[in-house]
């Protein structure tokens, strides 16, 4: 997993609420045998019409905006737990997804794979989205050691929280399998102890 | 003080706690398909590890398999390439696996329970959000990520947060036409789709307590359509007879000893949730998803809210989820004509499902707008129905009978629903485009969706039954 740095960076909203993970990667798109190249498919239906032209009034085709942080309306990545969804987000190339509300399984599976979710109060989401609406150029920074997610061009500055196990494998590029296996002489000893 | 269920069934799982870092929690039985594996396979093999503990992982392929003719090879190639993946990396590892033409082969939150997978007290995960399901037996089961599929594949355990607690008690008596399914999909819509999140949930009460086991799934099953990670039931007589004898429950002296363990396994009476929640089983009337989220819920007879009757910053995206549904704001539902009918899923696809349809169906005909597609859960449920008859009490009403497996719940497999056709559905997700592109869904019950197939349109079944 590559290490995750502090990332200024401009935004692509997305003020829908309950954006599942059907809508983020469809279920026919989940043949695949690796993890790459989900991007491609990112809010397929949504993107492309059926004849795979792109939509004109969807976000992701409007070169007006544009960035590494996707920032969407509440109860995000909700529904089914394929992690296709947060390979196909990293693939797209956001390194940062900020929303009110994760879905649980979503915020595990994004953390996994190198992608920061944010979770910050309404308020503070709504004011993400009137800077981008008024000026699409507006950045957002986002420093993960400090916790903080900042909008320069009005001063507000949100902490946000982050499971300090998370927060290191994040900064250091570790993963999980790598703790769990440094703890294998518990694991058999709990398995001798049953 | 005393333990809530989940933190009895928890803690006895805990191999590492450790102040800042999740709990390591050893997990007991791993289940896995072809959709969410193939990546973690890969993942152990990049490492150069091997699956620590082969002989509790079970495999089965459900979601991409074709419904119809599964001794033939699957058409779509893909589709194809992901299940013959799954049966190469199996015999690579050393897994279990009930593959397409085995008598074992169903939906994977079918064969657990019946096959006595399923227990209570185990800690059981799967790739696979509906994993759930297990939690009716009184087993922490919940839905993983691939990352994690590969974790459990290394270590049998996992990292994880202990969840908070939420109880939620029904009490009192059903209706006549009022099943398990409209009990969830009425909770569901009490508290939205994300009422549930960060918890697990205890069903409690009453009338969950007189449920048999098959509808203690559908309750769990759907836990994960409120945000919670998982559901679970106390176990009781009703659970253990269900478990006793079957394939790989325990047996003689080790059933005994399971038993007396298992009646330990209730939250103690001054246990503390974090959350509680009570309802009243005759407020349920039979249910029916009018919108693009399982908490867009209401009562059959009801009308669909009016989007101003939404808090402000929802409209927009209720007015989508109408548009999309080709709904209007106040409309009522009864009456209005439908295209397909599905029956099964892991929600409901069991074969007291298609007991209870067959009986309604039975001398009935399905209506001419409508294709009906009846899809068992598993091998074991096809062959149960056909010993009983009850494939040709469908096939007289001019119902399909399919071959086990996800089918039209997932616009995955070749069972899609057409664009902008209605399906009244007994699965549990009603995602834009979740059983194909465009297509729209209405979740019911089975008895509801029975009601449909013979008259072609959404009717409340409570007028259909005889007194
Ligand atoms: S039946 Fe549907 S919900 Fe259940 S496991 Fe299959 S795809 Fe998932």
């Amino acid at each position: 997993m590559k290490k995750f740095e502090t990332l200024s960076s401009r935004v692509v909203p997305l003020p829908i609420e309950n954006i599942d993970t059907d809508q983020i990667i469809p279920a026919r798109f989940l043949k695949a045998t690796t993890r790459d190249g989900f991007g491609d498919n990112l809010f397929r239906d949504w993107r492309y019409e059926a004849d795979n032209q792109p939509k004109a009034d969807f976000v992701l085709n409007n070169p007006i905006y544009n960035g590494k942080i996707l920032v969407a309306g509440k109860n995000f990545g909700c529904g089914s737990s394929r992690e296709h969804a947060a390979w196909a987000i990293q693939d797209y190339g956001f390194d940062v997804v900020i929303s009110s509300f994760f879905a649980d399984i979503f915020k595990g599976n994004a953390l996994n794979n190198g992608v920061l979710p944010i979770q910050v109060p309404d308020d503070f989401l709504e004011k993400i989205f009137d800077v981008v609406f008024t000026n699409p150029n507006a950045e957002l920074i986002v420093d993960l050691e400090a916790q903080t997610v900042t909008i320069p061009t009005t001063g507000d500055q949100y902490i946000f929280e982050i499971n300090p196990y998370k927060k290191s494998c994040l900064i250091n590029g570790y993963d999980d399998i790598d703790y769990i296996l440094s703890q294998k002489d518990l694991i058999e000893e709990f398995e001798q102890n049953r | 003080m005393g333990k809530t269920l989940v933190e009895k069934i928890w803690d006895a799982h805990v191999v590492k706690r450790q102040e800042g870092f999740p709990d390591i929690l050893y997990i007991d039985t791993h289940l896995i398909h072809e959709v969410t594996s193939p990546q973690a396979f890969d993942g152990l093999r990049k490492r150069g590890l091997p699956v620590l503990r082969p002989q509790q992982t079970v495999a089965t392929a459900d979601h991409n398999v074709p419904t119809l003719n599964q001794h033939l090879p699957i058409k779509e190639e893909l589709s194809r390439y992901q299940v013959d993946m799954l049966t190469k990396n199996c015999a690579e590892f050393g897994i279990e696996l009930y593959g397409l033409g085995h008598p074992y082969q169903g939906i994977v939150h079918v064969i657990g329970p019946e096959l006595g997978i399923t227990l209570p007290g185990k800690t059981m995960v799967c790739g696979d959000s509906h994993t759930s399901t297990h939690g009716a037996f009184g087993a922490i089961a919940f839905g993983i990520g691939t990352s994690q599929v590969e974790q459990v594949f290394a270590t049998q355990c996992l990292l994880q947060q202990k969840p908070k607690t939420m109880k939620i008690e029904v009490n009192g008596e059903l209706e006549k036409g009022v099943g398990a399914k409209d009990i969830i999909l009425y909770i569901i819509a009490k508290i939205s789709a994300a009422g549930g999140t960060g918890y697990f949930i205890e069903y409690a009460g009453s009338a969950i307590r007189s449920l048999s086991m098959e509808a203690r799934m559908t309750i769990c099953n759907m836990s994960i359509e409120m945000g919670a990670r998982g559901g679970l039931i106390a176990p009781d007589q009703i659970t253990f007879d269900y478990v006793n004898g079957r394939e790989f429950a325990p047996k003689g002296e080790e059933w005994e000893r399971s038993l007396a363990y298992w009646k330990t396994l209730y939250s103690d009476d001054d246990a503390e949730f974090d959350s509680v929640l009570t309802f009243d089983a005759a407020d349920i009337q039979p249910m029916i998803t009018y919108g693009t989220n399982p908490g867009m819920g209401m009562g059959i007879t009801e009308h669909i809210p009016t989007t101003v009757a939404q808090p402000e910053s929802e409209r927009p995206s209720y007015q989508k989820a109408l548009d999309y549904m080709g709904f209007q704001d106040g409309e009522a539902v009864i009456g209005k004509p439908i295209d397909y009918v599905f029956i099964g899923s892991c929600t409901n696809s069991r074969i007291e499902d298609l007991r209870e349809v067959a009986a309604f169906v039975q001398g009935k005909q399905k209506a001419s707008n409508v294709e009906v597609w009846i899809v068992p859960g598993s091998k074991q449920v096809e062959a149960q129905a056909k010993l009983e008859g009850i494939d040709k009490v469908f096939e007289a009403a001019g119902f399909q009978l399919r071959e086990p497996g996800c089918s039209a719940c997932l616009g995955m497999n070749e069972d899609k629903i057409p664009a902008g056709k209605y399906c009244v559905s007994t699965s549990n997700r009603n995602f834009e485009g979740r059983q194909g592109p465009n297509a729209r869904t209405m979740l019911v019950s089975p008895l509801t969706a029975a009601a449909a197939a013979v008259t072609g349109k959404i009717v409340d079944v409570r007028e259909l039954l005889e007194a």
